[in-house]
């Protein structure tokens, strides 16, 4: 009667410490320029190297220039930060995905591509979105700078084993309903606090019928329902997902992976400490209002009277009110944006794109928008290209951009400038997540696409797809 | 490396919002930087400051009788959102010890101790009894003690607010352990394991 984060993390203890504390092995390490070299420095200073190498993998996402023709130099800010990763991955022997390297990307978007992840797996990476992983039915979470370091060193962590949720989603997504829908739908009842302490299990009739690209979504967001970890059971679609990408498994060892996967799941009888059950057919598209996820709407609702705010959180609904110059009672729709970003790891794969494309087809960005594009790899963006999606998105009049974080932190020059509005496909609406006072609205890729063409917030029901 | 203690005593700062997440304690715009130093005048830069970076007074970091203020009373998930470690050490090279909120961001919890910043679990109905107890009177703000050994907030003599913390987190913050250094001693047992693991899960090792 296990469940399934019974089951991984049993697999991984080293060691139990009296306190409750386990030392954990650590199959992949990812890491990206922003949170990790500060850790190297302290290994340098130990006299210590990397103890496995081999399965630490980084990238350079965060701080890097979008544009095309870009070179480290196009982001002046990032050009220590990459270098020190650069000096410390060669000095370790850490492979590294640069930004000339084909497989360049948003370290939670490339894992899963190259085959980096596999089910049964624990990853970690100094990065809060880490859960995104676990849509690959791994158990991957974010850590910090000392926690990277300690990893680095030992190639395990220290850490207490969670209490495990499970959220099962029930029933039928409806049309023009994305799974950023639903995960914004989960914050939105249990709020941003609701899965502290949880490793949650996403599972159901819904989650069944998703792609490996919407699990990932799912998953993307359980930190911001205050979960460090999320993550499904792997079923046929992983198993296909896996089959043949560059780092999977291969021949006989590909055979007993498989054998190993088929074990990775929760037991009938296992008991969850938690469990939430959603029926998705009553979920319409999502828009955020506020200033933390949880502060989501249905498109057809209207903004919360803010003495109905959470616990009569009053004082607190104000503040998010004033800053996203919203009022309370007011309906969302019909009002004037001036940016639309489509990317971060949320929602920058090929099927995010193609279903934005499909909105965005022969029709045109409302003249006073900025719109771009950021594909969450090199792969995707090469895809895209392929199938001749960006020269749908360019003839709209969106920009088409090279792979990276972007505007979803606003670490480069991709920044909403003070006071606009923006729809974003990423996954935190923070005060100044965008760039200082910015106004961030979450949504799904298909509500960006028709926000851009309409110029102000929309219902995409009323658009038909071209 | 944090130094030993098992004391701290300072003014408290009331920060009663909920859900301050990582990126107001240190904008992206802060954090571009591979020291773990002088990160303090970024901490919670847009609130801190106007957009010319000139002091926003109306901010209470920034109000006279908080400005040598070392402990933060919070509201709930404080330290939510990004895993950014860079909050931590904002928050101690501004030169605030102690964080006391009802709940924390997990990351962001982890992170602190490990840096030696002291973060207490109250009940929101205390942090308020102690913001009216210490924070009332602006022009007379008052000690308070926190002691990791007794588990306990000190507030003048007839005030004490005890409280849980993990015997591993006080004894980090008490002892100035070195956590890597303790797991690099359990080296051979690592080793043993991954011999082991390697033969079950081989396919998880990149051996082909
Ligand atoms: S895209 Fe955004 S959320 Fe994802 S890793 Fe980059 S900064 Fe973090």
């Amino acid at each position: 009667m296990s469940t399934l984060l019974d089951k991984i993390w049993a697999s991984h203890v080293i060691h139990q410490f009296e306190d409750g504390f386990d030392l954990i092995h650590v199959d992949r390490h990812l890491i990206h320029e922003v949170s990790s070299p500060q850790a190297f420095s302290g290994l340098k200073d130990r006299g210590i190297k990397v103890k496995s190498p081999a399965l630490t993998f980084a990238v350079e996402d965060h701080i890097v220039s979008t544009l095309p023709n870009r070179t480290v130099h196009t982001e002046p800010s990032g050009v220590e930060l990459i270098n020190t990763l650069r000096q410390y991955t060669e000095d370790n022997n850490i492979k590294l995905f640069d930004l000339d390297h084909r497989n360049q990307g948003i370290v939670h978007v490339v894992a899963p591509e190259l085959g980096l992840i596999l089910p049964g797996q624990v990853i970690v990476c100094g990065d809060s979105h880490t859960c995104s992983l676990g849509a690959l039915g791994a158990l991957a979470w974010g850590i910090g700078t000392s926690e990277v370091e300690h990893v680095l060193a030992t190639q395990t962590i220290r850490q207490r084993k969670p209490k495990a949720m499970r959220v099962i989603f029930n029933g039928k997504m409806n049309s023009y309903v994305t799974a950023k829908d639903l995960i914004l739908y989960l914050i939105g009842q249990l709020g941003v606090n609701g899965g502290a302490g949880y490793a949650v299990e996403y599972a159901g009739e819904a989650i069944d019928a998703m792609s490996i690209e919407e699990r990932l979504t799912i998953c993307n967001l359980s930190i911001e329902l205050g979960a460090k970890y999320g993550f499904m059971a792997p079923d046929i679609k992983t198993i296909e997902y896996l089959y043949d990408r560059e780092y999977s498994p291969k021949q006989k060892q590909w055979q007993q992976a498989i054998m190993y996967w088929q074990t990775l799941f929760s037991d009938s009888d296992a008991v969850f400490d938690k469990e939430i059950v959603i029926d998705v057919t009553k979920i319409d598209p999502q828009i955020t209002w506020g200033t933390t996820p949880q502060d989501v709407i249905s498109i057809t609702q209207t903004v919360p009277d803010s003495t109905l705010y959470r616990n009569n959180n009053t004082q607190q609904a104000e503040k998010a009110l004033s800053y996203m110059d919203v009022k309370p009672n007011q309906s969302l729709m019909g009002l004037k944006i001036d940016n639309v970003f489509i990317g971060s790891c949320t929602n920058s794969r090929i099927n995010d794109l193609r279903q934005a494309a499909k909105f965005i087809k022969g029709r045109k960005v409302a003249s006073h928008v900025k719109a771009i594009v950021v594909p969450g790899s090199k792969q995707v963006k090469k895809q895209a290209e392929q199938e001749n999606l960006h020269e749908i998105f360019l003839a709209a009049g969106f920009e088409w951009r090279e792979p990276g974080c972007s505007m979803c932190i606003g670490l480069n020059s991709d920044k909403v400038k003070p006071y606009q509005r923006c729809i974003s496909t990423s996954n935190r609406n923070f005060e100044g997540r965008q760039g200082p006072y910015a106004r961030t609205h979450l949504a799904s890729p298909i509500m960006a696409a028709a926000c851009a063409i309409a110029g102000c917030i929309t219902d995409p029901r009323q658009m038909t797809e071209v | 490396m944090m130094n030993t203690r098992t004391k701290i005593i300072g003014q408290a700062v009331p920060l009663l919002d909920k859900n301050i997440d990582t990126d107001v304690i240190i904008p992206q715009t802060e954090l571009i930087t591979v020291s773990k130093k002088g990160l303090g005048k970024g901490l919670f830069a847009r609130w801190r400051y106007h957009d010319d970076y000139q002091l926003n007074e109306n901010f209470i970091l920034n109000n006279g009788c908080y400005k040598s203020a070392s402990i933060i009373l919070a509201g709930e998930n404080f330290g939510c959102g990004s895993s950014r470690e860079h909050a931590v050490w904002a928050l101690l090279d501004y030169g605030i010890k102690c964080v006391i909120a009802p709940s924390f961001g997990e990351i962001f919890y982890n992170n602190s101790y490990k840096n030696g910043l002291i973060l207490i679990k109250c009940q929101e109905r205390i942090i308020n009894q102690i913001a009216t107890l210490a924070c009332s009177n602006e022009n007379n703000l008052l000690n308070i003690t926190i002691d990791l050994e007794k588990s306990c907030i000190f507030l003048f003599l007839d005030h004490q607010f005890p409280f849980d913390m993990e015997s591993r987190v006080r004894d980090y913050l008490i002892n100035d352990l070195d956590e890597i250094k303790e797991s690099l001693l359990l080296n051979e047992k690592i080793e043993s394991f991954q011999k082991v693991d390697r033969k079950k899960r081989e396919w998880s090792y990149f051996s082909f």
